[in-house]
């Protein structure tokens, strides 16, 4: 291996790492705040992409009935629990919640003119749909078990898994696609050349990552979604409601999910069913930080992206094998390191 | 995905006009319409939908099941149809390991099957539970022949192969080794990917460290788009050659520009306007063609849609001659006369090629099923047929 290849491998490797770390971020956070691992991550990206591509190509992006559906069962199910309480009034109100929002959208979708439309227009709208898709999912799936077992939650997302898996083929068809870059071209450095977009990529990873980590650090939201990751009861009776951080997990898991699919649509093609496997490169990032700690979530990435990318280079038929051995050691190193713990606490 | 395996079903039956007359010909296919291999089966259903309603006077009534690309479901289809639908013959399995899955079932029940998958043993050898069984897709080894005499026709002497990490690029790297093998034609360089694969530039990279001067790209549908564009961009100068897995028209929606100046062997019936008029195949691959393009647009035409035309024309072929040994009320025997008239297949021009079976040989096809093309603005070129 000359000095060049190992220049291109790691310019590779952070690339793909960077998506990796959004992934890892979003099961992290969504795992630290509502105990679920979320294992449809892998779907909301494919979906966002895949509704981008259907946007450009001039067909109205299906998701959008999703969510309206979503949104009706949603309001069946808040409007199930009123009606046991008895205040009638407040059927309306939890339709607005529900429905509102999905409508709005399938308003715009229907209305606006969205192959023509600006490309970083185009990609507003559909992180704003995966903004909405992301707490509906909560609502319907995780929210009425909220208090379950993580065995039992993580049954859910093996189920949600698979019925969005489903759902995909019949949104998107069995086709892949590409998004164009964001730039085209490229520019030297150091003799090799480094794509524009691998720019993107690893530059808008970092920008919303210290976004989030500020809005953690410094927002009262933000400081309500890790009090309730280290405490829920504690959370709750100061006045933090886990429902209302539960679907602010899944909304920040919905951008960020949306938006690391766009990043890998850009590099590579994306069918309906590709998320599941990058999802689970994310989750294997998540795992080195113990679903707990996002720097080392972080690390994890940067640890999966660059060994994927060398594997690739050494043993390209073991690649993937290699990526998810890793997992093997870290969990031993994890669980020897931290000793007995419940698993039903945090 | 039941709900939508019915909704197909009911669209047949709707097709078929269900409630004719009782002696209709029943004919079921197991197909991928979901799962992995829904790119397969989709276009197949499609061109299912296209084969005759009604053959020497028979009504024909289709039921297409799904697999979802799992043989287990694969076999429980097979029961199904022949149990309680009494099929008269099967079309299908979309894919190799469903295909080899059903082999036990339809060769117990003694029911003529037209297999869609390119698995050489599935067909191969003929005997057993095999007998039963006729492949109207070109084996692995042929198109791979196909490839590598072109390339050393164009003086290639090395090559790079990489190929999805499956056994699709599996089967692809036993018959293109031992073919590049034979005609003295170094292998550099041998990567493995897998279909979902965010990069594949480390392979690349060993690739063109090897500095061969052409590439052979062994994988099937979109996902063959990911190696062509990263040698490119790293800057691959020689030519890559892709092969007939990606003959669709979304490969091309999605590589673009990049792929200009590709080349692959495929199915002639997908450049049937191209072909010379002489050939043999010229008027049945045209008439593939303008059905298939009057129902689903122009540039629609794809390998897997080719593979099930000619399922419809063996059973065209066939039922005629069938119907005169036996009758259709008759299932057990209707399905033996049908095996054998199947079987009897001889110089029978399809929309990829000539068919002729033997004894030993229920896929029948020989050079004429091959045809050279390279991508030339979005379409295919037609540059060489017969091979």
């Amino acid at each position: 291996m000359t000095f060049d290849i190992a220049l291109y491998l790691g310019q590779n490797g952070v690339t793909l790492a960077a998506i990796y770390g959004l992934l890892a971020f979003a099961l992290v956070l969504v795992f630290a705040v509502t105990r679920v691992i979320f294992i449809p991550q892998g779907e909301i990206m494919t979906f966002g992409a895949l509704s981008l591509v259907a946007m450009r190509a001039g067909h109205p992006p299906l998701l959008v009935w999703l969510l309206v559906g979503l949104g009706i069962v949603a309001w069946f199910q808040d409007g199930l629990a009123i009606l046991r309480t008895g205040r009638k009034r407040r059927l309306l109100h939890a339709g607005a919640i529900n429905l509102g929002a999905p409508l709005l959208l399938l308003l715009l979708v229907y209305s606006l003119p969205l192959p023509t439309m600006a490309y970083s227009q185009q990609i507003a709208i559909v992180l704003a749909m995966c903004a909405v898709f992301g707490p509906l999912l909560y609502r319907v799936v995780y929210a009425p078990a909220a208090k379950a077992s993580v065995l039992t939650l993580l049954l859910l997302s093996v189920a949600l898994h698979i019925a969005l898996n489903s759902l995909g083929l019949l949104l998107f068809g069995p086709e892949g696609s590409q998004l164009p870059a964001f730039t085209d071209g490229s520019f030297q450095l150091g003799g090799m050349p480094v794509s524009l977009q691998s720019l993107w990529i690893i530059g808008s990873s970092i920008i919303l990552l210290a976004a989030l980590f500020l809005f953690f650090r410094f927002s009262l939201y933000g400081k309500a979604l890790r009090a309730t990751a280290v405490n829920r009861t504690g959370a709750q009776l100061m006045g933090i409601s886990p429902v209302f951080a539960g679907r602010a997990a899944f909304l920040l898991a919905g951008i960020v999910g949306a938006w690391s699919g766009i990043l890998i649509a850009t590099t590579t093609v994306i069918d309906y069913e590709a998320g599941f496997v990058i999802g689970l490169k994310g989750f294997v990032a998540a795992i080195i930080g113990g679903l707990a700690s996002y720097p080392t979530a972080a690390a994890g990435a940067l640890l999966v992206g660059l060994t994927e990318s060398f594997a690739s280079f050494w043993a390209s038929a073991y690649k993937d094998v290699i990526v998810f051995l890793l997992i093997i050691p870290v969990l031993l190193w994890r669980s020897m390191a931290s000793g007995q713990h419940d698993e039903e606490e945090s | 995905m039941r709900l939508i395996h019915h909704a197909f079903v009911a669209t047949f039956l709707a097709f078929a006009g269900i409630g004719g007359a009782m002696a209709d010909i029943t004919v079921g296919a197991v197909l991928s319409l979901t799962g992995p291999a829904a790119s397969l089966g989709i276009p197949e259903q499609k061109t299912l939908q296209l084969l005759p309603k009604e053959i020497a006077g028979q009504k024909i009534r289709y039921v297409v099941l799904d697999d979802r690309s799992d043989p287990t479901e694969a076999v429980k289809d097979a029961k199904q149809l022949i149990e309680s639908d009494k099929v008269s013959a099967i079309i299908g399995a979309s894919i190799t390991p469903s295909a080899l899955a059903m082999l036990d079932v339809v060769g117990t029940a003694k029911v003529p099957t037209i297999t869609l998958a390119s698995g050489y043993n599935v067909a191969f050898p003929v005997s057993g539970n095999r007998e039963w069984v006729f492949m109207p897709v070109q084996t692995t080894a042929l198109m791979a022949r196909a490839t590598v005499q072109y390339m050393a026709a164009q003086g290639v002497r090395k090559v790079a192969f990489i190929g999805f990490d499956n056994a699709l690029g599996e089967d692809w790297w036993k018959n293109f080794s031992a073919e590049a093998r034979a005609s003295k034609i170094d292998i550099v360089a041998d990567e493995r990917f897998a279909p979902n694969a965010t990069a594949v530039t480390g392979q690349v990279l060993h690739i063109i460290a090897s500095q061969p001067d052409a590439v052979l790209i062994a994988a099937s549908g979109t996902p063959a788009v990911l190696p062509e564009k990263t040698l490119r961009q790293i800057g691959f100068k020689g030519r890559i050659y892709q092969t007939h897995g990606v003959a669709n028209p979304d490969f091309l929606r999605v590589c673009g520009d990049a792929c200009d100046g590709t080349l692959l062997s495929l199915s002639p019936g997908i450049v049937a306007a191209q072909l010379p008029e002489g050939s043999e195949i010229k008027q049945s691959a045209m008439r593939f063609a303008q059905t298939y393009e009057k129902a689903y647009g122009p540039n629609s035409l794809n390998q897997f849609s080719t593979a099930a035309w000619d399922a419809g024309l063996f059973l065209e072929y066939a039922i005629p001659k069938a119907l005169k040994m036996a009758s259709p009320d008759d299932l057990v025997g209707f399905r033996k006369a049908l095996q054998q008239a199947l079987a009897g297949i001889r110089n029978l021009p399809g929309s990829q090629g000539v068919y002729n079976m033997s004894a030993t040989n229920h896929n029948g096809l020989d050079e004429r099923a091959v045809a050279i093309a390279e991508i030339q603005k979005g379409g295919w070129k037609l540059l060489k047929y017969p091979n």
